[in-house]
Order: structure tokens, then C-alpha cells, then sequence
């Protein structure tokens, strides 16, 4: 190490642990920033910038240099024909030079499965993408057990079964509000209109963030996760710190307004922020700044853009496979299973990483002490040794709820029947009101090796014909008669 | 062969004939018992197969192992006789076995 390295590391370290306590948060996304910036400056780090370049077919590209990491694997249509290799012919592979650095892909359904249970021997520790994000933000979603199972049981209670009956209605009427208010003469981008706007109003509820700024949470939301270091997306470093900051400083001014109000005899929500001001474990947490704001900020990456490319990612499927349409709509109590069957055919985050605490000898290999290990869900997901005529969407498969879209062990998605109840809610209300959903051109996808997504999508809606006893009969019975 | 009674968390009771060797989260699924999904296909990774043994029968059955605790305690409706249905296999010993299910899997 470089004495210039060696510095700035130590002022990190001295930032992230004295200063905790007693700095407010936001400054301390600010430091964490000069600190990027100088290294910039000394020629330490440069911010990574993809290229898109084609992607050659997987069989013209030696086994030892297939790399999954690619980002732009998704929007080129290349990234399954190239797991099916993979899983065929190397199901644990090494790939000893990426941007990201050397790394394992797993790739079978039963083996991904196997590691993902093992916290022992592959720890999530410190980041669960493919590069070190440009800011550490401390989330239970990348904390081994037992640190991970106090900070997950201390929030968990705001996803809890028993509290989304509570927001049922609530979320409810505000799908029903986006789809009353849709075009239904002309193409529109189903993406901002539906997908982001239904999230974005369920993620404002969940933490009562103030509805009007609703998109904020977005913003931030895509912008942190976004990045070119951590997942080979579009966001810039300096626009990733300025989203920190932004939401550093919001939800520490949440929780303080919150309590004012509380004390001044608001009724309590059922909330975030709420939950966690009443419950024992998290009501002092705002004196863990940096803490408090790992767990919003997981809350809301965690919830956003999963949520919202599986509601994108029904309707393109559905397209896709229009006699399962037809099936949805002869018998709309598949609803339930269909949304399962899409969370594993869209697959809305491709992988989680791990890292080997020991040497270990897994599936013929040898996986040393410190190596990246990638569980490429995307790949399990479409496995044929689990799932039959696995790249089909098949809306009453038997065995849709064994999709890993949610992955396993103590890490086990949070808000899965969160995102169950919403996407069921949504495809409830788009029975009641379409009778043709039709995606016109080819969706945009967004730029990633994580988040299996759209960046827009446009989409033509065809109103169900008016139920006779509601005045003019419709055109045929008018014609036959 | 004998059977085991599931009681959901409203208060039905289902009745089900096992064989030997089956697990309790594959009988339930396949005999329709509601509030088991089994999500993981039972690898103990999901914990979607929580059931609370009777008091009666957790000398029968054991305590759950840590494996097992690493999922179910993190569910607000941990239970000192929770068990996951997928690491509890019938058998000959568990004939008359009671379980009840939790309100909610996670
Ligand atoms: C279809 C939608 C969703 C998908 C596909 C998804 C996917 C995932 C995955 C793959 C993990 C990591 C699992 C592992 O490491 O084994 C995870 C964890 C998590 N998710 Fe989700 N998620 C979705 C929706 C949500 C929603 C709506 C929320 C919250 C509002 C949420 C909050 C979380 C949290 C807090 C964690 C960390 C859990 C832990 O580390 O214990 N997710 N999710
Ligand atoms: S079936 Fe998943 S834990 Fe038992």
C-alpha cells in the first residue's frame, strides 16, 4: 500500500467508526465522499464507465472467458443462452479477470441453494453486488448472523402479514387511482406510468414519506443502486453521493417530524417509522445515524425496482405467451399462482454475492478463503433440472413458489408477501377493467448485472366492453339481435 | 402408516394419513392443508413450513435443530415448540402427532 492509500484508507475508517455517533448523517455521506474525491484526485480510483460493445454467442466465446457481469448481458438477449452453457458445462466456474475482479458464477438451481444456506462457510459480508459500491451504507441484507438476525427482527414487524392486512385497502386504492387514470386511446410507457408509480406510492406509504415527493424515493432508490462500480450501471459516483446525502438528511428530518407529531397526539400508523419509534429494540436507533439510515435505504432499494420490473415484467411475459393470457382470464383465481410464476420468470435481481469465510471444496471445486462467489438466481430460475420447460411462463405451474427470485436462508427476502400482495392487487384490478393488455415494440432495458429490468416499455390498453346493465349493450348483441 | 393432525390457526382440524418416511411439510401440501407453502421444496432455507408441536409430543419429536432455528426465530411468531415441517419426518413413533400452525408463514 501507498502511503497517499494508506492515509486516506485510515481517514475512512476513522470517519466510518468515531464519528458515528456524533456527526450528523448526512455530513458523514459527505466526508465519505471527499474521501472518494481525493483518491480520484491523488489518480487512486477512476469512477468505471461501461461501453456497450455486441455480445458474441456463447459458443464462440471460450469457457474460461465467459463473462456474466457484462451489463449489458440482459438488454441483448444474451444472458440465458449463456447460463445454459454454463450450467451444462461449467456450473461452477471461475472467472479469473473481470472489472469487477475474478469471481465464481454459480449457476444450478440446487447449488445456488446450497450456498445461499450456508452463512458459515459464504458470508454476505461487506456488499452483496459484484464491486464495492462507492458508499458503504451498513444494511442487514449484507451482515452475517447473529448481527443480521438482531437489526432484521427489530424492523421486520412493518412487512409482517399481520400488518399488511392493515394496508391491504390503502394500497388497494391507490393502484386502482393509477389504472383509472391510464390512456386507453393511445400507447403509453406502462414503466413510468404503472410500475414506478405503484411503487413508488406503496414505498411513500410504507414509510409515510410525504406523498407529493413521492418520487424522490425513486430517485434515490435507482441512483444508489445504480451504479457503474457496484453493478455496472449508469450512475456517476458525485450523483451517487448527492442522492445520499439528499436521503440522509429527508429521513433523519422523517423520523424528528414523526415524533413531533406523535407527541403532539397523532394516532400511530402502522409505518416505518412509527414501528420503530414504538418498538423497544429501535426507538433510540436515531442515534445510530448510520444505521437508521442503512435500514430505510434497504427498505426502499429493496422494495423498489424488484417490484416494480415484475409488474413491467408480467405484462411483456404475458405478451410473450398470449395463450396464458387467455388461461388468466378464464380463471382469474390462477392470480395468486401467476405472480409467483412472474417473480421467477422475470427474476428482478439476477444474483446475490457472497464471499468464502475458508477454503471449502464445493461441487468439484475449490473455492479458496476470500473468493467472490455469485449466485446467479437468474440462472437457478430457469434451470431445467428444477423447473420443466423452464424458459416458458406457465401460470399454473405446479412448482412456481420454488422460484429463488427471493433466495433462501437468513437473508430470505423480507418483503416477499409484500411484493406477493401488491402485484396480486395489481393484476386483480387490471382484470376488472382490461380486456387487452398489448405491449407495441421492444421494451428498453436498463443497464446492469443486478437488476434484471426495463427502463421503459410502451403498451396500448383495451378497455373491457361495458357490462350490459350499465346502459348501451355492446356492439355484437346490438348486431345478433 | 398412521396420522397427524394439523389445527390452523383458526381452530380446523385436518386429519392426515401418512407413510412412513414422508416429511410433515409434504404431507400437509399434498393433502391440502392450508398455511404450509414449503417454499424451498424443504431444505430448511425458507421457512414457510412453520408448525408448533403440542406440548405433549415435543419429547417425541425432538427440539428443532440450529438450522432449523436460524429460519423460524426470525418470524415475530416463534414459538418454543416451533418446529419447520420439512426437518420432521413421520414415522411410526409420531402416530397421534399434534401440530398447530402459526397465523402467518413468513
Ligand atoms: C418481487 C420483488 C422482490 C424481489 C425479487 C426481492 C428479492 C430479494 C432478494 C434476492 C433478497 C436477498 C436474498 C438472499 O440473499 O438470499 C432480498 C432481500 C431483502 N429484501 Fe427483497 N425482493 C423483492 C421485494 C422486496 C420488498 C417489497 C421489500 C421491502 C419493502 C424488500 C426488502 C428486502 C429486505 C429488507 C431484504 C434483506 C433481508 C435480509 O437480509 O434478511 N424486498 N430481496
Ligand atoms: S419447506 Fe422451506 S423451510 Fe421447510
Amino acid at each position: 500500500m501507498t502511503t497517499t492509500t494508506s492515509m486516506l484508507t485510515k481517514a475512512k475508517a476513522a470517519i466510518t467508526d468515531k464519528v458515528q455517533a456524533t456527526v450528523p448523517v448526512d455530513r458523514q455521506v459527505r466526508a465519505a465522499h471527499l474521501v472518494k474525491k481525493a483518491q480520484r484526485f491523488a489518480g487512486l480510483s477512476t469512477p468505471l464507465v461501461f461501453t456497450e460493445q455486441p455480445i458474441p454467442d456463447p459458443a464462440d466465446v471460450p469457457l474460461t472467458e465467459i463473462d456474466v457481469s457484462n451489463p449489458f448481458m440482459n438488454r441483448q438477449g444474451k444472458w440465458y443462452p449463456y447460463f445454459a452453457r454454463l450450467r451444462e458445462e461449467a456450473p461452477i466456474h471461475y472467472l479469473a479477470d473481470s472489472p469487477f475482479g475474478p469471481f465464481w458464477s454459480i449457476t444450478r438451481y440446487a447449488d445456488i441453494q446450497a450456498v445461499d444456506s450456508n452463512p458459515d462457510v459464504f458470508s454476505a459480508e461487506p456488499y452483496i453486488v459484484l464491486g464495492p459500491p462507492p458508499l458503504e451504507i451498513e444494511m442487514f441484507i449484507a451482515m452475517d448472523p447473529p448481527k443480521h438476525d438482531v437489526q432484521r427482527k427489530a424492523v421486520q414487524g412493518v412487512v409482517a402479514p399481520r400488518n399488511l392486512k392493515e394496508m391491504e385497502s390503502l394500497i388497494r386504492e391507490r393502484v386502482q387511482e393509477v389504472l383509472d387514470g391510464l390512456p386507453t386511446d393511445e400507447p403509453f410507457d406502462w414503466v413510468q406510468a404503472v410500475s414506478k408509480e405503484i411503487t413508488g406510492r406503496m414505498l411513500a406509504t410504507l414509510l409515510d414519506f410525504p406523498y407529493e415527493q413521492r418520487h424522490k424515493l425513486t430517485y434515490w432508490s435507482d441512483t444508489i443502486s445504480g451504479t457503474a462500480e457496484g453493478t455496472g450501471g449508469t450512475t456517476h459516483q458525485d450523483e451517487m453521493f448527492a442522492a445520499a446525502e439528499e436521503l440522509a438528511r429527508s429521513f433523519v428530518a422523517l423520523w424528528h417530524d414523526k415524533a413531533a407529531r406523535r407527541a403532539a397526539g397523532e394516532p400511530d400508523g402502522f409505518d416505518l417509522i412509527t414501528l420503530m419509534q414504538t418498538s423497544e429494540d429501535t426507538k433510540d436507533l436515531i442515534h445510530k445515524p448510520m444505521e437508521f439510515l442503512g435500514n430505510l435505504t434497504l427498505l426502499i432499494v429493496g422494495g423498489n425496482d424488484t417490484t416494480r420490473n415484475s409488474m413491467s415484467g408480467g405484462v411483456y411475459a404475458l405478451n410473450q405467451y398470449p395463450d396464458q393470457f387467455e388461461k388468466l382470464k378464464a380463471d382469474p383465481s390462477l392470480i395468486p399462482n401467476m405472480v409467483s410464476e412472474i417473480i421467477r420468470w422475470q427474476t428482478p435481481l439476477a444474483y446475490m454475492r457472497r464471499v468464502a469465510k475458508k477454503d471449502v471444496h464445493f461441487g468439484g471445486q475449490f473455492i479458496r478463503k476470500g473468493d467472490q462467489v455469485i449466485m446467479w438466481y437468474a440462472s437457478g430460475n430457469r434451470d431445467e433440472r428444477k423447473f420443466e420447460d423452464a424458459d416458458r411462463l406457465i401460470i399454473d405451474r405446479k412448482n412456481a413458489r420454488n422460484h429463488m427470485s427471493f433466495g433462501f436462508g437468513v437473508h430470505r427476502c423480507m418483503g416477499n408477501r409484500l411484493a406477493e400482495m401488491q402485484l396480486r392487487i395489481l393484476w386483480e384490478e387490471l382484470l376488472e377493467r382490461f380486456d387487452r393488455i398489448e405491449v407495441v415494440g421492444e421494451p428498453e432495458y436498463v443497464q446492469s448485472n443486478f437488476v434484471k429490468g426495463y427502463d421503459s416499455m410502451m403498451v396500448r390498453l383495451t378497455p373491457k366492453a361495458a357490462p350490459a346493465q350499465a346502459g348501451a349493450a355492446p356492439a355484437e348483441a346490438a348486431s345478433a339481435a | 402408516m398412521g396420522t397427524i393432525t394439523f389445527t390452523e390457526y383458526d381452530g380446523t382440524s385436518h386429519e392426515v394419513e401418512f407413510a412412513d418416511g414422508e416429511s410433515l411439510m409434504e404431507l400437509a401440501t399434498s393433502n391440502g392443508v392450508p398455511g404450509i407453502d414449503g417454499d424451498c421444496g424443504g431444505e430448511a432455507s425458507c421457512g414457510t413450513c412453520h408448525v408448533i408441536v403440542d406440548d405433549a409430543w415435543i419429547a417425541a419429536t425432538g427440539p428443532r435443530s440450529d438450522e432449523e432455528s436460524q429460519m423460524i426465530e426470525m418470524s415475530p411468531e416463534c414459538a418454543p415448540n416451533s418446529r419447520l415441517a420439512c426437518q420432521l419426518k413421520a414415522c411410526a413413533g409420531l402416530d397421534g402427532l399434534k401440530v398447530r400452525l402459526p397465523e402467518f408463514q413468513m
